[in-house]
């Protein structure tokens, strides 16, 4: 091994390095370095995309360092890209929030990059103990923002149930990979894919191991099933960490869903398509359902979220190259509504944390007209009204499906998307159809963060851009997703 | 296939409006309602004068399509956007930006809240309906479409009656539901296209993937008779709610009576004709295999419409609500017509969408006006208001001959072509057709009688104002439309011929082996409407 194999590593080095940083100048900083941290956190993702840009994509096609343990392609940069994107939005959209209630910067921005850099790991893992790795620094990462807000109880519960569980799926996940590992005799996903095409998949440890994989995978994605922990992790958790955490590291969840399932075991498909097809159309009418009668927002956008998830595991269960870009599709444009749309939860949070329901928001189009209208974008984007992005991704996902011959549950998908409608316009009732003063209102106070809304802003030109002009983000999808080789 | 020439024209027309929205939402303070008022009305007007030449710039004998538009959109899937129109769409733009103008201009007292967005909403619905008469690519057509239902949800909910956000999300949510299940059919025919038509044998024949209907028209007799079926059913889902057809017409009292005047006026006469122009444009032609398997429930469900909506509306006390279920009963009608699948038939058909654009727009205006004076719609509520508002009262009379089908009026050419068609087709069902007309004007004559003559018992009633110069003026034009197709209706027979042509050219692809059987099939169903129509009666 030479020091060169290590210039395409650059990007995860500078982030961890950073990460260090922060973390360092963070105990002298205290509480009040919030926006310096920020800053400077938002500067290393910057850089660390520029050294993306310029070693992550070999001329000469996918490359694998580091032993073979990391694979170095065009799908990793998407997903790297995304990642660095949604860590600088939950940076700069935390800012303001974190110095309203009096929480320090370090931690929250070095945690960030440190899920950054597992994130990193996962969505260009090469073998199953890298994809570990990585999912088990980005979860660890994770469980301690959810539990960022220490004198709250509803934040440590949501971080104890978040842990417990995610544990067990991770020791679940580890257990199949061994049983995977311990039937073909290696843990590299080019190996696995080759050795599953010439022996026979039926061997009942090997299917026993996937799908325990596949189980692991399910916690992650928050799909039905395994969904139990998201609702309370994600109202009992920071705003601007529920935004991250309901983007980016289902992204990642998704990126090595990807290569573990259209790679490493494409061929054992029969063995795990049916999982997921009773997964996907599970997560999505439970999803929908379950958000219908919420009244938190933050809960309802929990579950919508859990829905999305089902949306995306529609591309996976299509099997298809239509599925793959589909799903990169989706998940950039979901990550850009859905942080958005928490982008305005968390400038309406006036009342204390954790504590607006739907109510709150009326009259906000009275009073607040940009914003109003700002939500009302990001609620028809997310419930897959065109001319938004939100119905470019799913057109492209129920194309994949139908691709694929599953005319079934794109109907289940698509009823469950009209459903949806029905939770997301009752915000927009609120904010455009009452007035806020009718007895019994308690409107939110809007508040102003520069930063947030700058955030806010680039999400809506995002999301109505593509939205009208989609070709450049399919193209760009197309190319990623081909560098997996499905088909 | 296609003609470029004035290409420009249509965009101008779908655009101007959203470019007028949108420089209202920047420049125009919502505190100065002339402004408003005045940029609304001139940018309608201006769109109404720029889509008439579309009437004599068509050509009836020339390309298909005309004033096309290609341009590549989303190259890697296959997404165009493509424009262009034949005389059907013609006809329906231009009833569109007539009533578009009108909408605004009738709203100048009925609307006093939220002026700006309020007219900001109708020139963006005014985009998306007419967008949706110049798409031609199936996406595009799809963007439009739902695009549209934003806009008429808010002109519902929020200046809308008491039940207006039931009403409103109720709209929605229906439409929404159709459309999606539409999105799914769309899906099937493209991959039908770039993948399926390989797998029967008939690889070369289109197998570049494209969501361009003009495309998919060359492969329609390709597509195998279940794989219609299937994508019928998704169409007839999508567009059969929004014409609305028994028994998928729940949400349209609804809206109807809720929606502001403007809204129940853009609502009957454009939005329900976008589910008849979706049949005729989309499901005939493409799927003539599964239209010819349809005709018989289609027909079924269109003669219960046509009964049970001239029943309903002839029990209602409430004028807007009476307007609405009229409304169920008139697009049975153009249903029928339609499933005729001859060449009357489907003249009488567009030609009925047209005059129940007229009419029954007309005729929510006309409750409208009164709503504004008194407040309340009931019937009962009024009784000799010929007395103090004739001019009201005389174009109420001529509206309502319109509606009902006198000759010399619109309705009765397009409800007498219809007739032929049907008749042609099948006696039993031309019977049914007929007694429609008769329920149509017992209810609405009877509700004239109720409300124009009598005494003047109400005092209420005694001083109201007659009509005063804008809202004659927002009647007139469908008056002078309503007595032109009563009296010379050629020139709109003409610019529908060709559409009509080749619709039945595209479904007699499916007739040579089907049609014994299909004749056998509807012999056989429309003898099953007739009990429960009789059933329905005698109750």
């Amino acid at each position: 091994m030479t020091l060169e194999q290590f210039v395409p590593f650059l990007p995860e080095i500078v982030l961890a390095t950073a990460g260090f940083i922060v973390l360092l100048l963070g105990i002298p900083l205290g509480r009040g370095g919030v926006r310096q941290l920020s800053i400077f956190g938002v500067a290393s993702l910057m850089v660390t995309g520029v050294l993306v840009w310029l070693f992550g994509r070999p001329a000469d096609g996918p490359a694998l360092i580091l032993g073979d343990m990391l694979v170095i392609d065009n799908f990793a940069v998407f997903f790297k890209l995304l990642f660095l994107a949604a860590g600088a939005v939950a940076i700069f959209m935390a800012a303001g929030f974190l110095e309203r209630f009096g929480y320090g910067g370090g931690e929250y921005v070095s945690l960030i990059l440190f899920a950054t850099v597992g994130m990193f790991v996962m969505a260009s893992g090469a073998s199953l103990a890298s994809l570990y790795v990585g999912l088990e620094l980005m979860a660890l990462s994770v469980y301690v923002l959810v539990g960022y807000f220490k004198l709250e109880i509803k934040s440590n519960e949501g971080a104890v149930k978040y842990f417990v569980l995610g544990a067990a799926s991770s020791a679940i996940l580890l257990y199949g990979i061994s049983l995977v590992y311990g039937s073909l005799g290696t843990l590299d996903l080019q190996q696995i894919r080759d050795s599953l095409t010439s022996v026979p998949t039926s061997n009942p440890m090997l299917v026993l191991g996937m799908v325990l994989v596949c189980f692991g995978m399910l916690f992650k994605v928050a799909a039905v099933p395994f969904h139990v922990w998201t609702p309370d992790a994600y109202e009992g958790a920071p705003t601007p960490v529920t935004a991250f955490i309901s983007v980016a590291p289902k992204a990642a969840a998704f990126a090595m869903f990807m290569r573990l399932f259209f790679g490493a075991f494409a061929s054992g498909i029969d063995h795990w398509r049916v999982v997921l097809w009773v997964a996907s159309a599970a997560t999505m009418i439970y999803g929908n359902v379950a958000a219908l009668t919420q009244d938190n927002v933050k809960r309802m956008l929990a579950y919508s979220s859990i829905a999305h998830g089902g949306y995306v595991l529609m591309g996976l269960v299509a099997f298809n190259q239509t599925g793959a870009w589909a799903i990169l599709m989706y998940i950039l444009v979901y990550a850009f509504m859905n942080f958005g749309a928490f982008g305005f939860v968390i400038l309406l949070e006036s009342k204390g944390y954790a504590g607006e329901v739907i109510g709150d928001y009326a009259g906000l189009a009275r009073r607040h007209p940009g914003a109003a209208l700002g939500m009302l974008v990001f609620m028809l984007a997310l419930a897959g009204i065109p001319p938004t992005a939100g119905f470019m991704g799913k057109l492209y996902i129920f194309s994949a499906a139908i691709e694929g011959g599953y005319v079934l549950l794109t109907v289940i998908a698509v009823i469950m998307s009209a459903v949806s409608l029905y939770y997301y316009f009752r915000i927009v009732v609120q904010m455009y159809l009452y007035e806020g003063d009718e007895e019994g209102a308690e409107p939110a106070e809007y508040l102003r963060d520069r930063w947030a809304e700058v955030m806010i802003a680039i999400c809506i030109v995002i999301t109505m851009l593509i939205g009208v002009w989609p070709a450049p983000v399919v193209g760009w999808a197309k190319t990623a997703a081909s560098a997996l080789g499905v088909m | 296939m296609m003609d470029f020439q004035y290409g420009y024209l249509l965009n101008l027309i779908v655009y101007l409006p959203l470019a007028g929205a949108l420089v209202m939402m920047a420049f125009i303070n919502k505190e100065n309602s002339t402004a408003l008022k005045t940029w609304a009305t001139l940018v309608a007007g201006i769109d109404f004068v720029i889509s008439v030449p579309l009437w004599f710039l068509y050509k009836p004998d020339g390309a298909e399509f005309q004033f096309a538009t290609i341009k590549e959109w989303i190259p890697s899937v296959g997404v165009q956007y493509i424009f262009g129109v034949d005389g059907f769409a013609v006809l329906l733009i231009l009833l569109t930006t007539l009533l578009g103008f009108i909408a605004v201009y009738c709203s100048f007292t009925a609307i006093t809240e939220r002026q700006k967005e309020y007219y900001v909403f109708l020139l963006l619905l005014q985009t998306g309906m007419l967008g949706v008469f110049c798409s031609l690519d199936f996406i595009l057509f799809y963007v439009f479409w739902e695009v549209m239902l934003v806009p008429m949800y808010f002109l519902i909910g929020v200046w809308g009656g008491p039940r207006r956000l039931y009403a409103a999300i109720k709209f929605f949510l229906y439409t929404l539901v159709g459309s999606v299940l539409m999105l799914v059919g769309i899906l099937t025919l493209y991959w039908f296209n770039a993948n399926g038509l390989a797998a029967i044998g008939l690889e070369g024949l289109g197998n570049e993937p494209t969501f361009s209907v003009v495309h998919l028209f060359t492969i329609a007799g390709q597509i195998p008779p279940e794989v219609q079926f299937w994508v019928f059913l998704a169409f007839f889902v999508g567009f059969a709610i929004k014409v609305p057809m028994f028994p998928f017409h729940t949400w349209l009292p609804d809206a109807h009576v809720e929606a502001p005047t403007a809204g129940s006026v853009i609502l009957a006469a454009v939005l329900l004709k976008m589910g008849t122009y979706g049949f005729i444009r989309f499901s005939l032609p493409l799927l003539p295999h599964a239209t010819i398997k349809a005709v018989g429930w289609v027909a079924l469900l269109s003669i219960i419409a046509i009964v049970y909506g001239a029943l309903v509306a002839m029990a209602q006390k409430d004028m807007k609500k009476l307007v609405a279920y009229s409304s169920v009963s008139h697009m049975g009608f153009v249903m029928l017509g339609m499933f005729a699948l001859n060449d009357a038939g489907l003249r009488g058909s567009i030609l009925q969408m047209l005059n129940h654009g007229v009419s029954t727009g007309a005729l929510f205006l006309l409750v409208g006006i009164v709503y504004e004076r008194r407040h309340n719609r009931m019937i009962a509520e009024y009784g000799g208001l010929a007395k103090v508002m004739p001019l009201y009262a005389t174009f109420f009379m001529i509206i309502t001959m319109s509606s009902i089908g006198l000759p010399t009026l619109n309705g009765f050419i397009g409800e007498f072509t219809i007739l032929i068609g049907v008749y042609n087709h099948s006696w039993v069902w031309a019977l049914f057709a007929a007694s429609g007309i008769v329920l149509g004007a017992a209810y609405m004559l009877w509700m004239y009688q109720r409300v124009f003559f009598g005494e003047l018992s109400n005092e209420k009633n005694k001083d109201l104002p007659d009509l005063n110069r804008r809202e004659q003026w927002t009647l007139i034009p469908l008056v002078v439309i309503a007595f032109w197709i009563g009296l010379y209706p050629k020139p709109f027979f003409e610019r529908m011929a060709p559409t009509v042509d080749r619709v039945l050219e595209r479904v007699a692809v499916a007739m040579p082996e089907q049609a014994p059987t299909a004749a056998e099939q509807v012999a056989e169903i429309a003898h099953a409407p007739a009990g429960e129509e009789t059933g329905e009666r005698g109750e």
